[in-house]
């Protein structure tokens, strides 16, 4: 029942919509406007509403609420599905706090929880504090060739797939890797630094992943910023940390926020560097849905987990961009 | 052939704000007709409200009889002129020429030919092949205009089509469009704020101020016996005197104003007591005493010397000062800055023209 | 030494240890590719050696995932392309009001992390398939993976298209529209052709973005494989110098596509300035001709 009634949310949404325009409509006539389907032509403007229903509605919207609602039902072979055993119910999240077997506090998984988000905010930081200058240098240093070439440079290695990239930096972590070789033998350390043991290897391999999401946003930000409010700032005689702060900062904001929100959701919700780069002690709530989903085949409590990551990363950025007072829209562009 | 357009009270609202308030008026076919006015007066949204790209909020718009409402753009027989132009960048000149032909399934050969045809007439014969980025401002000019005759149009509409050329070309682009309309015969319907364009080229001219059409007369009149203290001021320079009028007759109007009563042509039959402005020219008024009600006396502010001319600024009664142009043959007898001069003119060269808005400075 | 060369020394250093920390890894891993341990090693270089690309190419596991892989590239851009410009046209003319939501909506898949996107198209699809009777035809990893990825590669698709969009004239279609064509003409005459470099762009990005993907592939693809998913499987298991001979081809690939990519571009810009010398000649005789002959 609940499947079904999942449908009536979307249609609610789009009546909302409709509804809006025709407001619109109302109170600002435009003599300007035509229809939708007027300024298309009927069968493109079917073709168009069709594609953008398609993808918000299927794509979108609706797998949404499916796993939301998934995350309500209990775990029930497929033949009980839909039959009297499948009721609503909170277990699932209940499961998070409380151990189902024991009734214990589930200590691991909210561990993993803090974990994953704690780790990604600093990993957020961290990116910040390596990017800033050379998206600033880009921005309003370089000339249009070296920019170029340093884009490229961005680029490409982004074109080597995230597995390999993962890869690519246990080759240099690893116990018998270039670094511990090198540790060894300059006679630093005797034995080899276990990096991916002590995390160093999952810190290093999410900062490593998300680094040309966080130059870009700064990039774009910065670009635009009128150089000669910085030569103006230069004059006046404000040191250089200080026409970051008060200067090009302020003005950057939502390129800054940008890139934040997108590395923080990206390295919370990862599942590369955990599962390559993490020791084996290591608990990363993404490798506690997947697992759910491919070694216990629990799909309600992997949709709950997923869920409550989600909502524990919209509430994050959400507050953050209320603390830097930036606006989500900002923030997209 | 060319058609005749008429606006029947036509009003355009985008939203709070009214565009354009019941203009009416008649083109007749094969007329080049302007419309002038400052920035925001309206007159683009009467050409958008033309081609089919605005519908009036009110009123109805005819070509050549027939009621244009719920015809769009790409139905009417009008063509535009964009204002940038709006060349297609990715399509070579002859393709941008026989775009219309194109849309109106017209088969390659003749397409060819035509574009042939119509880059003669703007005289860059066998460029066709060439891209838009290839052109001179003047040439992208002339590419648009033949875009635009190519699908023969009724009415070819132009929105300030010269004002992104350099100043000497936009001269010589006056007298070519006005050529090049008389060759087709079309009616013209020209957008600018530009009134020396204005005055040289149209057949008649309705200058608009704020949404509202304030004369519609030809450029001789517009200038020489203006229907309006707007017009009076937009069209050529012109030196303000408002007051009251103190006696009409026959003769004319009596206007009482900072500097003592003053005579002028009373066109509209303004009753005394009525609030009125006097207009006087610059070119008018010549140095010198003359009769008592047609003598202006103030301190001369600043003397400048152009060549052919002389203007000599008098400190006026409000902000705007008093202009006078003197030609180069009296201009041995300047007055010294700083003294106080009189100057005078003829008494039916000065207007009365009820109170009104002056156009800004 | 003054402190203006300090610090552009400063910067040159931070930003050679910026890029050696962006290259380093992939150009160990590629010196290993070439060395004969069976243990991925750059150093010592025992030995040169081409045969963990052999290896690779008897890889069959491997080799099957980069067809699959192939294809949902293929099908991705077949879908989210044509979606990105359907949504990004709707975009353009909703109203102001309604359009902070529209955009929120569709937008909120880039933000929203991979592995919740594959979770909720296998569950959704699952539920679905079975209640329409579909299920042999869409519940397979191929379609899942396409659907899962498109969900947000179209909304990279919508920004690339749109950016475009918003530098289109609209002078331009009225210009059309003025001369008779109708607005499906205008669409395919004049607008498409413009948004023709987005939607090339469009293509790469979604094809590059749907073969590199893991978080959501991985749930989305079922019991099939992507040459990614198997990738995982053997990074997993432990470590073999054919991934690096995989990771050599694909670096060699991207900077093929890099360099290609910069010939182009500076092929244009030759074109745009050899144009615009013509144009500046022909104002020039313009200009002459108006003073001369002032008809």
């Amino acid at each position: 029942m609940s499947r079904l009634l999942v449908y009536l949310i979307p249609f609610l949404v789009i009546a909302i919509f409709m509804a809006m325009a025709r407001y619109e409509r109302r109170f600002a006539h435009d003599p300007t406007h035509r229809g939708f389907f007027e300024r298309n032509g009927t069968v493109l403007g079917i073709v168009f509403i069709a594609l953008v229903a398609f993808w918000t509605l299927f794509l979108v919207v609706l797998p949404y609420l499916y796993m939301v609602q998934e995350s309500f039902h209990p775990k029930l072979v497929a033949a009980d599905r839909g039959g009297p055993k499948d009721l609503l119910t909170l277990e699932q999240y209940r499961s998070f706090f409380i151990q189902p077997s024991d009734g214990s506090v589930n200590g691991t998984h909210i561990w993993a929880f803090g974990f994953s988000l704690v780790v990604s905010a600093a990993v957020t930081s961290l990116n910040f504090a390596i990017c800033y200058p050379l998206a600033y240098y880009m921005a309003q240093a370089g000339s249009v060739q070296k920019v170029r070439l340093l884009m490229l440079g961005l680029i490409v290695p982004y074109w080597v797939n995230e597995i390999l990239r993962a890869f690519s930096l246990r080759l240099m972590l690893a116990s018998k890797g270039l670094i511990n070789q090198i540790l060894m033998g300059l006679g630093i350390t005797d034995g080899p630094v276990d990096f991916l043991g002590n995390n160093v290897g999952l810190y290093v391999g999410l900062s490593y992943a998300y680094l040309l999401v966080m130059v870009f946003p700064l990039y774009n930000a910065v670009e635009s910023l009128d150089k000669n409010q910085i030569e103006a700032a230069r004059d006046l005689g404000a040191p250089w940390w200080r026409i970051h702060k008060d200067v090009v900062m302020p003005y950057a904001k939502p390129g800054i926020a940008s890139g934040c929100t997108m590395v923080f959701m990206l390295s919370a919700g990862s599942l590369a560097a955990p599962q390559f780069l993490g020791g084996p002690k290591t608990l990363w709530f993404t490798s506690i849905v997947y697992d759910f989903f491919f070694q216990a085949f629990n799909w309600p409590r992997g949709a709950a987990y997923a869920f409550l990551l989600l909502a524990a990363c919209i509430a994050l950025v959400m507050l953050m961009l209320r603390l830097f007072k930036v606006s989500l829209g900002e923030t997209i562009k | 052939m060319s058609a005749d357009v008429e606006l029947d009270r036509i009003t355009v609202r985008f939203g709070q704000f009214t565009a354009v308030s019941e203009a009416s008026l008649k083109i007749a076919g094969g007329e080049f007709f302007s419309f002038l006015g400052p920035s925001g007066c309206g007159k683009t949204t009467i050409l958008r409200t033309v081609s089919g790209f605005l519908d009036p909020s009110e009123g109805a718009v005819r070509i050549a009889g027939k009621d244009m409402t719920g015809i769009g753009a790409n139905k009417r027989p009008t063509a535009l002129i964009f204002q940038n132009l709006a060349l297609f960048p990715l399509m070579t000149v002859a393709e941008n020429i026989t775009y219309g032909l194109r849309v109106r399934g017209m088969n390659k050969t003749d397409r060819r030919r035509r574009a042939e045809d119509l880059l003669n007439l703007i005289a860059l014969p066998r460029q066709g092949d060439k891209l838009v980025s290839e052109l001179s401002g003047g040439q992208k000019q002339r590419v648009a205009i033949a875009r635009a005759l190519a699908v023969e149009p009724q009415v070819l509409l132009l929105d300030e089509p010269l004002s992104a050329l350099d100043l000497k070309l936009r001269q010589h682009m006056r007298n070519e469009l006005r050529a090049i309309q008389q060759r087709v015969g079309i009616t013209f319907i020209y957008i600018t704020h530009d009134q020396g364009e204005a005055l040289t080229m149209s057949d008649l001219i309705a200058v608009m101020n704020q949404g509202i059409i304030e004369q519609v007369a030809d450029g001789r009149t517009v200038y020489d016996a203006p229907g309006t203290a707007f017009v009076a001021s937009f069209v050529g320079e012109n030196n303000p005197f408002p007051g009251r009028i103190i006696k009409a007759d026959k003769a004319g109007a009596v206007v009482e104003t900072a500097f003592g009563p003053l005579r002028g042509r009373n066109p509209q039959n303004l009753k005394a007591g009525a609030p009125a402005i006097l207009f006087v020219r610059p070119e008018s008024l010549k140095l010198g005493k003359g009769e008592k009600d047609t003598t202006i006396t103030s301190s001369v502010l600043n003397v400048a010397f152009e060549g052919n001319a002389s203007h000599v600024f008098l400190k006026g009664a409000g902000k705007k000062d008093i202009t006078l142009t003197v030609g180069r043959l009296e201009s041995a007898k300047l007055p010294e800055q700083g003294i106080t001069a009189a100057v005078s003119y003829d008494a039916d060269l000065g207007l009365v023209l009820p109170e009104g808005k002056l156009a800004r400075e | 030494m003054s402190s203006q060369t300090i610090i552009k020394m400063m910067i040159g250093f931070y930003i050679c240890l910026f890029f050696g920390y962006l290259f380093g890894p992939l150009v160990v891993m590629s010196i290993t590719a070439f060395n004969t341990p069976s243990y991925p090693a750059a150093y010592p270089f025992e030995g040169f050696t081409l045969g963990w690309f052999v290896k690779l190419w008897n890889h069959r596991a491997m080799m099957e995932g980069l067809v699959n892989s192939i294809i949902i590239g293929i099908g991705v851009i077949c879908v989210s392309v044509p979606v990105g410009l359907a949504a990004s046209i709707v975009m353009n003319q909703i109203y102001h009001r309604a359009r902070s939501l529209y955009y929120l909506v569709t937008v909120s898949p880039v933000l929203t992390p991979g592995v919740i996107i594959g979770i909720s198209t296998v569950i959704f699809w699952r539920d679905f398939s079975e209640m329409t009777g579909t299920r042999p035809i869409l519940y397979k990893g191929i379609v899942l993976a396409i659907f899962g990825q498109s969900s947000f590669i179209a909304a990279y698709c919508l920004l690339i298209i749109m950016a475009r969009l918003q530098r289109f004239d609209r002078a331009q279609e009225e210009a059309a529209l003025d001369l008779g064509a109708s607005y499906p003409q205008v669409f395919w005459h004049i607008l498409l052709p413009f948004l023709r470099p987005a939607l090339i762009s469009a293509s790469v990005i979604a094809f590059l973005s749907s073969f590199e993907n893991y978080n959501t592939t991985t749930f989305a693809i079922l019991a099939d494989k992507t040459l990614v998913t198997v990738l995982a499987g053997e990074v997993r298991q432990g470590t073999t110098p054919a991934l690096s001979a995989l990771a050599v081809i694909i670096i060699g690939i991207s900077l093929a596509g890099a360099i290609a990519y910069e010939v182009m571009k500076r092929h244009e810009e030759r074109q745009s300035a050899k144009n615009a010398m013509q144009a500046k000649i022909a104002e020039q005789a313009d200009l002459a001709h108006a003073v001369v002959a002032p008809a």
